[in-house]
């Protein structure tokens, strides 16, 4: 009974534990709450996995209204995936949380901060699971609106982090609102919100400008919430200054889905035809891509604090997601899915490690990081070995990511950006290089006495880094998963 | 489309006039207030380009009274329900996040709150 009842508890779990953990107001209690809702939505997200694996595509009917008049939550490997990487980095986050939380935030704050998290939380969930064009703009709403309110809880340690969320918050609202004009145009010629439906109607339709012009808006619409260069602008900032915590877990999460949600445009709704037809994918998204992995790997080399650093770097990163899409074939396609997993374990852990050293240090500039080396081993070890992932060492995450990302360029016949690819890695050798060299060869300044996180932090921290070297040597189960969803996706209706 | 048709779309193109002017306060204005009055007004565009779409003329409310009527269609209209909602809360968290700009800053000028960031971080003001 309860079984059959997964894909809506996934939702509704962290939907109601999101007020409850208002009333609570306490904020080791609200902490509690949030801790075991998060491991419960991976529970969830880990059985819904297996289910899709074992038995095929699961179709939910919300409330029982058949679809396509009802709202559907339809899930396939692709969006199972996606679910996994949320609800686990999330459960990975938490313990982490409640000494970098007490130590960023004021006190009375707490329990309203772990409700921001839960909105934020499932509405990262609802974006993945839902079947319907329309709910997928409510979530992404939700999880847009929880983000601002979490960035602007750094002002107590930046008051940047006030205008970093204010400007979030007029790109991403611009983004949401293109998106729901490309809704609108496809439901003003279709007459259906249901993704599946969509799917359908629009291929029978052919040639029409209308739709055009709703692929066209969705496009950029999710640009925007995905910082798709040069759409980027809003990211660095809001990366940057918000609490460490949620650093750790938007940069791990929130645009990977919505690189999933392009992805179900691009690839389900419209179908590979159609995208390569309007040349969306060679033209638009693939100098784009380069563009912007060329471009923020530069910046990130010249940033003075370290956490821009890493997200100019996240911006190079979803470069490597578009430029895997724009090949337009199944293994280019697996790297992007492959590259959303293994990106949340490779930037999960980093944003740690700078948790950690904000954490003792009060700050993340690089002449903070001086001598860390000797004072902080355990996090500036990870820190490294996160580093050496971001670059693409073979025996972690990065290398597997960026090898199924040169196949499928030589796959599409394009050797030129193979090339590329490894270039802009020699990027990234430079950017961490620059940090590790600060922090183990230079001497810390004087009087500075810190010593190690404490255990709570660095527990959460090596589980995302041991993940990176784990899922590097043996790499058949994601690589089978990300296969099967890029198959999925890249197969016409799901 | 023909001329004749353009008096006929004459809600769309108040959509798109209203679209572009609420796009253009959002990226032309430094006042932090008047960014969000133009994000409202863009926002206020799509809820009619929706509303129009449903709409039909000489269609009433789809209650079920046993005549034949031509309906509207009320799927539109309650979307966009939905997205007023959301539009309500954007806009009341961004004028809450410019109290705490302003509470921060002394300003809710752009570039007097780019002004005061740069000095901050350099300790001088900037140099042309």
């Amino acid at each position: 009974m309860i079984l059959q009842h997964l894909p809506a508890l996934q939702i509704v779990v962290p939907l109601v534990a999101a007020p409850i953990c208002l009333l609570l107001r306490r904020g080791d209690l609200a902490w509690g709450l949030t801790l075991i809702v998060s491991w419960a939505a991976l529970a969830i997200a880990v059985m819904l996995l297996h289910a899709v694996i074992t038995g095929g595509v699961i179709s939910y009917e919300l409330g029982d209204w058949a679809p396509p008049w009802g709202i559907e939550y339809r899930i396939d490997a692709a969006n199972a995936f996606v679910l996994l990487i949320v609800s686990g980095i999330s459960a990975v986050v938490l313990p982490y949380a409640r000494a970098s939380v007490a130590s960023e935030i004021e006190e009375s704050k707490h329990s309203l901060f772990y409700t921001a998290y839960l909105l934020c939380l499932t509405g990262l969930l609802g974006v993945a699971i839902t079947g319907d064009a329309f709910n997928l703009f409510v979530f992404l709403e939700i999880t847009s609106l929880a983000t601002y309110v979490l960035v602007a809880m750094g002002a107590g340690r930046d008051r940047r982090a006030l205008t970093a969320a204010f400007t979030y918050l007029v790109m991403g609202t611009i983004g949401a609102t293109f998106f729901v004009i490309g809704v609108g145009l496809l439901y003003m010629v279709t007459g259906t919100l249901n993704m599946a439906d969509l799917a359908l109607r629009i291929a029978d339709l052919g040639d029409n400008r209308t739709v055009l012009v709703a692929f066209a808006f969705l496009v950029v619409g999710l640009g925007l919430k995905l910082a798709l260069f040069p759409l980027h602008l809003w990211l660095p900032n809001a990366y940057a200054y918000a609490p460490s915590v949620v650093s750790v877990f938007i940069a791990a999460t929130s645009t990977k889905v919505a690189v999933y949600a392009l992805l179900r445009f691009l690839f389900t709704i419209f179908g590979l035809e159609f995208s390569v037809e309007a040349l969306t994918l060679t033209y638009v998204f693939l100098p784009l891509a380069i563009a912007g992995m060329f471009a923020a790997s530069t910046v990130a080399i010249f940033q003075v604090d370290i956490k821009r650093m890493l997200a100019y770097s996240s911006v190079a990163q979803l470069g490597y997601m578009v430029l895997g899409v724009s090949f337009g074939n199944v293994t280019g396609l697996t790297a992007t899915i492959l590259h959303l997993f293994n990106h949340a374990l490779i930037k999960g852990g980093l944003f740690m490690a700078l948790g950690c050293v904000v954490y003792r240090c009060g700050s993340a500039s690089i002449d903070e990081m001086r001598g860390l080396g000797r004072q902080m081993p355990l996090t500036m070890a990870a820190f490294v070995i996160g580093g050496l992932s971001l670059i693409g060492i073979p025996l972690t995450v990065g290398f597997i990511s960026k090898w199924y990302l040169i196949l499928g360029a030589l796959e599409a016949g394009w050797w030129p950006v193979a090339v590329l690819i490894v270039a802009t890695s020699l990027l990234a050798v430079l950017y961490i290089g620059r940090v590790v060299e600060v922090a183990y060869l230079q001497p810390a300044p004087e009087g500075r006495v810190v010593t190690e996180a404490p255990r709570s932090m660095l527990i959460p921290m090596w589980v995302l880094i041991v993940a990176n070297i784990y899922f590097g040597i043996d790499a058949s189960l994601t690589t089978s998963v990300a296969g099967t969803a890029a198959r999925a996706l890249i197969g016409g209706t799901p | 489309m023909t001329l004749a048709d353009i008096p006929g779309l004459y809600n769309y193109w108040i959509v798109i006039l209203l679209m572009m002017t609420g796009l253009y306060i959002v990226v032309s204005r430094g006042n932090l207030v008047k960014k969000i009055v133009g994000l409202v007004i863009f926002q206020t565009a799509v809820f009619l380009l929706y509303i129009s779409m449903g709409k039909i003329i000489g269609g009433t409310a789809p209650i079920l009274t046993g005549r034949p009527e031509i309906f509207s269609n009320p799927l539109p209209h309650v979307l966009i329900l939905t997205a007023i909602v959301v539009g309500i809360s954007t806009t009341a968290l961004g004028l809450a996040l410019v109290v705490r700009i302003g509470d921060a800053y002394g300003t809710i000028e752009e570039d007097e709150i780019a002004k005061a960031d740069h000095e901050a971080e350099f300790g001088g003001p900037e140099t042309p």
